[in-house]
C-alpha cells in the first residue's frame, strides 16, 4: 500500500513533465531532447533559491513558469522554426530537431555544471503526513497536488477555450489549420512555450523530493518520451495513466528489487508498448 | 571492369599502406591519438553504413561498444578465457541485441528506435552493474594482454579496412540499393517490394558486430574494466558528431570527419576539461545549423560551383 501511494505520486509528477513534451511534440512538432534539460533547470532554480535566499518551491514556480515561457518561445522562433521551414518534410524536420535539441541538451547540462557541479540537494518539507492510513512524504503529496493543478488547469485550456482549441486543431493537421485560418507558427510557438514552461515546473516539484543533478536530464528525457509513445502521441488522458503507470512500475520495482533498475524497468515497459500496442494505450491501429 | 577496380582501390590500398606504417615512425604522444582516431574512424564508419541512407540516428554505439568491452574483462578476469576467444564472442553477442532492438523498433517509426537508443548503452550499465553487484560479486575486471599501442592499433586499422570493403560491397549490393530507396521514400520503397524492416534490420546489425568488436580491442587499452567506464553515452555522441561533420552520403565522409574532430578535441578536452560537454552541444548545433551535409556535402557543392 505504501509502495502504491508513493508510486501514484511520482506518476502524478512524471504526468507533468510528459504532458510538456507532448505539447512540444504534438503540436509544434518538434521531438525536443532537452527536455529533461529544461525541468533538471527548473529543479535547480528551486535549489539555488532555496539555499541562497530561502525562497519555498512553490514560490519559484511563479518565478520559474514564465522565464521558461519567454526562453522556449525564443528557443522555437530563433532556433527551431528555421529548421521546420528548411525542411521538405517531416523525416527530414524529426532528425534536424533530434540533432539540433542534443546540441541544445549539451549546451544547457554544461552552462549548469559551471553553475553547480555537485548534486543538488535541499530538504524542503520533508516530514511524514499520514494519508488514508498511511506515511508519505509531505514534499511528494505537495508535489501531487501541484502537478493536478497544473495539469487540470492545462487541460481545460484546451479543451474549453477557444486558443486551446487552435491548439488541438494544430496538433491534428497543421495543413488544415492554416487553411480554416489559424497563425500555425504562432500556436506552434505558443505550444512549445507553454510545453517548456510546464517541465520546467514539473522540475521545480520533483526537486523537492528526488536529488538533481546538471547531467541526469537525459534520463527524464527518456521517461517522459515512453510516457509519451505510451500514452499516444497527443493524447493528455493516456499520457497521466502512462505516467502513473511508469511511477507505479518504478516504485515496485526499486523497493523490491533494487533501486539502480528502475531505468530497466521503464525499458521494460517500453519493450511491451513497442510490441503490443505501438499506437498508444487508447490510440486506434492506423492504416 | 578490372581497370575500374584497380582505379577505385589504388587510393585506398595507398591510404592503409601508409596509415601501417605509422606507429613505426610515431610513438608515445602522437600514436595514442592516432589510435583513438582510428576506433573513431572504425565505429563512425560503421555507423555510417546504417544511419546514412535511412537517416536513423543510432545511438547504440555505447551500447554495443561497451558489450565488446565488458565480455572481454569478465570473460578474461572471471572465466579464465582467452583474449581471442573474448574478441568473438562479444561481436556475436552484440549483433544478437542488435537483431532484438531492431526487430522491436525498426518495423515502427523511425522515432521509436532513435528514442530507443538513447537510453539503451544506460539501461545496459545498470543491468550489468546489477548482476555483476549481486551474482558475481563487484571486483573490478582486469584486461592484461601483452598488447602495445601498436597492436592495438593495427588491429583497429584491420578492423576499419575491413568496413570500408564491407561498405563498398553493399553500397553496390541490392541491400545498399534497398536502403538507398528506403532512405528515400519508405512508401515507395514497400510498394516495389522490399522488405523495408529486414533490410534495416541487417544493416543495424552490421554496426552493431563492429562497435562490439571494436569495444573488444580496444579493453586492453583499459586494462581496468567497470561497466561505468565502457559503457559510455558520450562515446555514441561523439561517433554521430564525426559522421556526420564529415558527411554520411560518401563511404570516406566519415574519415573526413573523424581525423580534424579528434585534433580539435584533444586540445578542447587539456584546455578546456571542466566544458566537454559544453562543447559537444556547440558542435551539434553547428553541424545542424551550418554544415548540415558535412565537410563532404561542403567540398560537392564547391566543386560544382567551380564547373559551373
Amino acid at each position: 500500500m505504501d509502495i502504491l501511494l508513493s508510486g501514484l505520486l511520482l506518476g502524478g509528477t512524471y504526468a507533468l513533465m510528459a504532458m510538456g513534451l507532448n505539447l512540444q511534440y504534438g503540436v509544434a512538432r518538434i521531438m525536443n531532447l532537452a527536455n529533461g534539460e529544461m525541468l533538471v533547470l527548473g529543479g535547480l532554480a528551486a535549489f539555488w533559491l532555496f539555499t541562497s535566499a530561502a525562497i519555498s518551491p512553490l514560490l519559484t514556480i511563479v518565478i520559474v513558469a514564465p522565464l521558461a515561457f519567454v526562453g522556449n518561445w525564443l528557443v522555437y522562433r530563433f532556433l527551431l522554426l528555421p529548421l521546420v521551414r528548411r525542411a521538405k518534410n517531416q523525416g527530414q524536420l524529426e532528425v534536424d530537431s533530434i540533432l539540433a535539441t542534443f546540441g541544445m541538451s549539451f549546451v544547457l547540462v554544461g552552462v549548469m555544471v559551471s553553475i553547480h557541479g555537485e548534486y543538488f540537494t535541499y530538504s524542503f518539507l520533508a516530514d511524514p503526513f499520514t494519508l488514508l492510513g498511511n506515511t508519505v512524504a509531505l514534499n511528494r503529496l505537495v508535489a501531487f497536488v501541484g502537478a493536478c493543478i497544473i495539469g487540470g488547469a492545462l487541460y481545460y485550456w484546451l479543451n474549453r477555450t477557444y486558443s486551446g482549441t487552435a491548439v488541438r486543431a494544430v496538433s491534428v493537421s497543421t495543413e488544415a489549420a492554416g487553411l480554416v485560418g489559424i497563425n500555425v507558427d504562432r500556436v506552434s510557438a505558443l505550444a512549445f512555450a507553454i510545453g517548456g514552461a510546464v517541465t520546467a515546473v514539473g522540475g521545480t516539484l520533483i526537486s523537492t523530493f528526488i536529488t538533481l543533478d546538471a547531467s541526469i536530464g537525459v534520463i527524464f528525457t527518456m521517461k517522459a518520451l515512453i510516457i509519451l509513445i505510451m500514452g499516444g502521441v497527443g493524447d493528455i488522458r493516456g499520457a497521466i495513466i502512462a505516467a502513473l503507470i511508469l511511477g507505479l512500475v518504478e516504485t515496485i520495482v526499486a523497493t523490491v528489487i533494487d533501486p539502480g533498475l528502475t531505468l530497466v524497468a521503464a525499458y521494460a515497459i517500453f519493450l511491451c508498448v513497442l510490441l503490443f500496442r505501438p499506437q498508444g494505450l487508447f490510440g486506434r491501429k492506423t492504416t | 571492369m578490372n581497370r575500374i577496380v584497380t582505379y577505385k582501390l589504388a587510393p585506398g590500398v595507398l591510404l592503409l599502406a601508409a596509415a601501417a606504417v605509422l606507429p613505426l615512425v610515431s610513438d608515445g604522444y602522437w600514436l595514442s591519438i592516432a589510435t583513438t582516431a582510428m576506433m573513431y574512424i572504425a565505429l563512425s564508419t560503421s555507423w555510417a553504413l546504417f544511419s546514412g541512407p535511412t537517416h536513423l540516428i543510432a545511438l547504440s554505439t555505447g551500447a554495443f561498444f561497451g558489450i565488446g568491452g565488458y565480455l572481454v574483462g569478465t570473460g578474461m578476469s572471471d572465466y579464465d578465457q582467452s583474449f581471442w576467444t573474448m574478441a568473438q564472442i562479444a561481436p556475436v553477442v552484440a549483433t544478437a541485441l542488435a537483431l532484438l532492438v531492431g526487430l522491436a523498433t525498426l518495423r515502427l517509426s523511425g522515432v521509436y528506435f532513435v528514442i530507443f537508443t538513447l537510453g539503451l548503452a544506460e539501461m545496459v550499465r545498470n543491468l550489468v552493474s546489477w548482476v555483476q553487484n549481486n551474482f558475481l560479486g563487484s571486483r573490478g575486471l582486469y584486461v592484461l594482454t601483452d598488447f602495445t599501442e601498436a597492436h592495438i592499433y593495427w588491429m583497429l586499422l584491420a578492423v576499419a579496412a575491413v568496413v570500408f570493403l564491407a561498405g563498398s560491397w553493399i553500397n553496390q549490393s541490392r541491400l545498399g540499393f534497398a536502403l538507398r530507396i528506403i532512405g528515400n521514400d519508405e512508401e515507395v520503397a514497400r510498394h516495389v517490394g522490399i522488405n523495408t524492416a529486414w533490410s534495416k534490420v541487417i544493416l543495424f546489425m552490421t554496426t552493431g558486430f563492429f562497435a562490439a568488436l571494436v569495444g573488444a580491442i580496444v579493453a586492453p587499452r583499459y586494462s581496468y574494466i567497470e561497466p561505468n567506464v565502457v559503457f559510455s553515452p558520450e562515446l555514441s555522441f561523439m561517433v554521430v558528431i564525426m559522421a556526420l561533420l564529415g558527411g554520411v552520403h560518401r563511404l570516406w565522409g566519415p574519415l573526413v570527419g573523424v581525423i580534424p574532430f579528434t585534433l580539435a578535441w584533444e586540445a578542447i578536452t587539456v584546455s578546456f576539461p571542466n566544458s566537454t560537454t559544453l562543447f559537444l552541444g556547440l558542435s551539434f548545433l553547428l553541424i545542424v545549423y551550418l554544415i548540415p551535409h558535412g565537410f563532404t556535402g561542403l567540398f560537392e557543392t564547391m566543386l560544382g560551383r567551380m564547373r559551373k
